[in-house]
C-alpha cells in the first residue's frame, strides 16, 4: 500500500507534521522549514516518516487526517496566537505552544482525547518502530529512528539473532520458598 | 432456512482454554468445531517485522477501553502465540484471596494443592522448564543483580521455551518463527487435529440462540487482511459450547446473546482484573552498570541489552508473602516491551511534564538499550465493568488489525493503587541505589492501566450473585455452555496467569465430558495428553 501522499492538500500535511514534531521534535529540513520547529537535534517523527504511516489506509486514520488537522488549527486558533497568513495557526505556533495545546489535547478529562493521543501513537510508532515500512529494510536504508534507539541490525538473512546473550552465571539467591519446579509456594 | 451444520461440541477460540478443551472432547470421541477469528499463522510465517500487515499486527489485538487497556492474542493458538512464555505456579495465597466480596472468591473446591495436579498436567503437555542462570539473558541478569544489591532475592521463572532452540531474538510477540516458544500450535492444536477436530480460522462469534436439544453459534467470516470488513454469516449447531474467546470478549459475547438466551449472571462483564498489573521503565547508567554490580558482557559492553532476550526471565518474588495484608503482595518481573507500544506509554525519569512526548521523551529514547521494563502484578480489587456490547465483535476496529476501542471501564480503586505504589516505591529503591538507574512508571493517562493478562470478566466461584460460572466452568442458568478462558479466574494472580489458565481447564475437562456424556455425546475422558512435536517429547527438566 504506498502512500497517497498527493491526495492529502499542503495544509493538512504541514499541521499533522507540526504536530508529529510536537511529539518527538527534530531539526528543521530546510531554514524555510515551518512544520518542524527545530526544537531538538537530530530527525524527529517526520523525518522518520510519520506521514507515510499515517496515511496508510490500513491504519485507520488516513481518512481522518483532513479533519483532525482542522480540529486542531481551531483550538490553535483559539489561543490567540498572532495570525499568519503564510501557515495554518497550529504552525504558526512556537513549539513551547503547541507542546502545552498537545498536553491539554491528550489530557484524561479532554474530549477529545482518544482522537489525539491515537494521532501520538501513530506519530511515536513511525519513529521508533518504522511501522509503514518492512524493519530490515528500514534499518538497512538508516530509519531514523531506528537509528535513534541504537536498534540493532539484523542477520544477512533479514532475522534477528543474538548469539551471545547472557552474563552466564548466578547473579541473586532465589527466594527461599521455591518449589523444587522454580514456582513460588 | 437451508440446513444448519452441527457439531458435538463447538468452542470458541483457540487459546489455552479453547485448545486444551478441543484436544481434550476430540480425543475423547467427540465431533468437536474450534472457530477462531483471528488468522491462522504458522512459524514459516512469523515475521522479524513491525510493518502494518506483517505477522505483529495479525496476531495482536490491542482493544483501548476507559481506563484500561487489553493486549491478547488474536489467531489460532491464542495468547499462546504471542505471549512470553513465562509459567509460574500462583502463589499458595492467591487462592484464599477475599477481594471486594468479603469472603473467600475462589470456589472451596480449589486451592494450590488441589490445582498442583493440574498444573503438572500443563508443564508436562508444553512443556514448562525451570530456566537456568546459565542463560539468562542480560536484561534478566542485570534485573537479578540489581535485587541482589539491594538484598533482595530474584527467580529465573519457569518457562515454555525451549531454550536450545531461542536465539533470544526478542520477537516473540510476533510469533516464533524458531518454535522454541512451546505455543499451544505445538501440543495441544496438533493433538485436537490428530483427533478429528476441525479448526476455523477468521470466524468471528457474534452470539448464540438456543435450539432443542443445545445452542447455536452465530458467526461472521472476517476479512483476512483487514479485520474492519466481516463476510458471510453462518451458524453451528452444537450440544455443548465451550467459550474461550478471551477475557475481552467472551462476556460480550454473552451479552449480546442475552435477548435470545435469557438472562446472563450479573458477574457476566463484571469484576474485570487486570492481573494487577502495572509497568515501569527504568534507564540504566552503563558505567554504574559496571562499577557497582560487576556487570560486563563479553564485548566488553556493560548493559546496553534491552532487545536481546526472550520477554521476562527473571522475578522478584519477595513480597509473594501470603502474611502480608491483600493488596500489599506482588510479583516484580523484568520484561521487554518492542517499541511503538512499548514506548509511548513511559515516562522521563524526573523530567518536567511533558513525560511522554517531546524533547525529553526524545533523549530517554536515545538511550532505548540501556532501558530495563520491569512489570508489577498485583492484587487488583476486580473493579473492571463491560458497558453494552459493539454491533459486532468485541470492539470497535480502528485499524485494519491490532488496534480498536472497546466497552471495559477500569476505575483503579484505592485497594489498587495501594498495591501499585508499594510496587512503585520497591521498584525505585532497588533500582536507583548507588545511581544504577532511574526510573519512572509508564503514564495511566492516555490510553488507562495496561494489561497483557485480563482476567476474571466470566468468573467461576460458589456465589451466585459474584461468580457467573460454578466450580465446573458451567455458566449458570445456561447449562451445557461452560466457560474455559482467563475470564473464569475469579482474581489477580500476582504472576503470569497463562499456567493457572490452562491448569482450571484441565480441571474443567472431566466434567465438561460428563455434560457431553449427559446430552447423548459419545465421548469419555481418557487423561491423555497431546505427544506435541519434537521438542516435546524430550526431557522434562523440572
Amino acid at each position: 500500500m504506498p502512500p497517497n501522499r498527493h491526495d492529502t492538500d499542503s495544509t493538512t500535511i504541514l499541521t499533522v507534521e507540526a504536530f508529529a514534531d510536537t511529539i518527538l521534535p527534530g531539526e528543521k529540513r530546510d531554514p524555510s522549514d515551518r512544520a518542524v520547529a527545530g526544537a531538538a537535534p537530530g530527525p524527529g517523527a517526520v523525518a522518520a516518516g510519520a506521514i507515510d504511516l499515517l496515511e496508510l489506509p490500513g491504519g485507520g486514520l488516513a481518512g481522518t487526517l483532513p479533519g483532525l488537522a482542522d480540529a486542531l488549527n481551531g483550538h490553535a486558533a483559539e489561543l490567540g496566537a498572532a495570525a499568519d497568513p503564510d501557515v495554518p495557526p497550529f504552525v504558526a505556533l512556537d513549539f513551547e505552544q503547541r507542546t502545552r495545546l498537545v498536553q491539554r489535547l491528550t489530557a484524561p478529562d479532554h474530549p477529545e482525547k482518544a482522537m489525539w493521543v491515537a494521532l501520538a501513537l501513530f506519530c511515536n510508532m513511525a519513529f521508533d518502530s518504522a511501522a509503514h515500512l518492512n524493519t530490515a529494510a528500514a534499518l538497512e536504508a538508516g530509519h531514523p529512528g531506528l537509528l535513534t534507539i541504537g536498534y540493532r541490525q539484523p542477520e544477512p538473512d533479514g532475522v534477528w539473532r543474538f548469539p551471545s546473550y547472557s552474563y552466564g552465571r548466578r547473579l541473586a539467591d532465589v527466594h527461599p520458598a521455591t518449589t523444587s519446579g522454580g514456582s513460588p509456594a | 432456512m437451508s440446513a444448519v451444520e452441527s457439531t458435538d461440541v463447538l468452542v470458541i477460540g483457540s487459546g489455552f482454554g479453547g485448545a486444551i478443551a478441543a484436544y481434550h472432547l476430540a480425543a475423547g470421541g467427540a465431533k468437536v468445531v474450534v472457530l477462531e477469528r483471528g488468522p491462522w499463522v504458522t512459524a514459516d510465517e512469523f515475521d522479524h517485522d513491525f510493518l502494518l500487515g506483517s505477522s505483529y499486527t495479525r496476531v495482536f489485538d490491542f482493544v483501548v477501553g476507559d481506563g484500561m487497556s487489553i493486549l491478547g492474542g488474536n489467531c489460532v493458538g491464542g495468547g499462546s502465540v504471542v505471549y512470553f512464555a513465562t509459567m509460574p505456579r500462583a502463589p499458595g495465597f492467591v487462592f484464599e484471596r477475599h477481594g471486594s466480596i468479603g469472603r473467600r472468591m475462589w470456589p472451596a473446591a480449589i486451592s494450590r494443592e488441589t490445582l498442583d495436579p493440574w498444573y503438572e498436567r500443563v508443564e508436562q503437555a508444553l512443556p514448562v522448564t525451570q530456566q537456568r542462570w546459565e542463560n539468562v539473558p542480560y536484561a534478566g541478569g542485570l534485573w537479578a543483580a540489581a535485587c541482589n544489591h539491594a538484598g533482595r532475592t530474584a527467580n529465573p521463572a519457569p518457562s515454555a521455551v525451549d531454550v536450545d532452540l531461542c536465539t533470544n531474538c526478542n520477537w516473540m510477540m510476533a510469533g516464533c518463527k524458531f518454535d522454541a516458544k512451546r505455543s499451544l500450535l505445538l501440543n495441544y492444536l496438533p493433538g485436537a487435529l490428530a483427533h478429528g477436530a476441525e479448526i476455523r480460522p477468521l470466524h468471528e462469534v457474534q452470539h448464540l440462540t438456543r435450539t432443542g436439544d443445545g445452542y447455536r453459534v452465530h458467526y461472521r467470516i472476517v476479512d483476512d487482511e483487514d479485520y474492519r470488513v466481516l463476510h458471510d454469516t453462518g451458524a453451528i449447531d452444537a450440544k455443548i459450547v465451550i467459550m474461550a474467546a478471551g477475557t475481552g470478549a467472551t462476556p460480550v459475547i454473552l451479552r449480546r446473546s442475552e435477548p435470545h438466551l435469557g438472562a446472563m449472571p450479573p458477574a457476566v462483564g463484571r469484576y474485570f482484573s487486570g492481573n494487577g498489573e502495572r509497568l515501569n521503565t527504568a534507564v540504566f547508567d552503563e558505567d554504574r552498570v559496571r562499577d557497582v554490580l560487576g556487570l560486563e558482557r563479553p564485548d566488553g559492553q556493560a548493559y546496553a541489552g534491552y532487545q536481546i532476550g526472550r520477554g521476562p526471565v527473571v522475578a522478584n518474588w519477595d513480597h509473594l508473602d501470603g502474611s502480608l495484608p491483600e493488596h500489599e503482595r506482588f510479583s516484580l518481573e523484568q520484561l521487554f516491551f518492542p517499541p511503538g507500544l512499548g514506548t509511548i506509554l513511559a515516562q522521563v525519569p524526573d523530567g518536567t511534564d511533558p513525560l511522554w512526548f517531546g524533547r525529553d521523551k526524545k533523549e530517554m529514547l536515545r538511550r532505548w538499550q540501556s532501558w530495563l521494563t520491569i512489570f508489577i502484578m498485583s492484587e487488583d480489587d476486580n473493579e473492571g465493568v463491560f458497558g453494552e456490547p459493539p454491533e459486532t465483535g468485541n470492539a470497535v476496529r480502528l485499524s485494519q488489525q491490532m488496534l480498536g476501542t472497546g466497552p471495559l471501564r477500569y476505575e483503579p480503586t484505592e485497594n489498587t493503587w495501594r498495591g501499585w505504589n508499594l510496587a512503585d516505591a520497591e521498584i525505585k529503591d532497588i533500582l536507583e541505589r548507588d545511581g544504577l538507574a532511574r526510573v519512572a512508571p509508564w503514564t495511566n493517562d492516555l490510553v488507562g492501566a495496561y494489561t497483557v493478562h485480563p482476567l476474571s470478566s466470566c468468573r467461576i466461584g460458589d456465589d451466585p450473585a459474584t461468580s457467573a460460572l460454578d466450580d465446573r466452568h458451567e455458566l449458570r442458568g445456561h447449562p451445557g455452555i461452560f466457560v474455559t478462558d482467563g475470564s473464569a479466574v475469579p482474581g489477580a494472580l500476582t504472576v503470569n496467569p497463562a499456567l493457572t489458565i490452562s491448569a482450571l481447564a484441565e480441571r474443567a475437562m472431566p466434567g465438561i465430558v460428563r455434560a457431553a456424556r449427559e446430552r447423548g455425546v459419545a465421548v469419555r475422558y481418557a487423561g491423555s495428553l497431546p505427544e506435541g512435536e519434537a521438542a516435546s517429547r524430550r526431557p522434562v527438566h523440572i
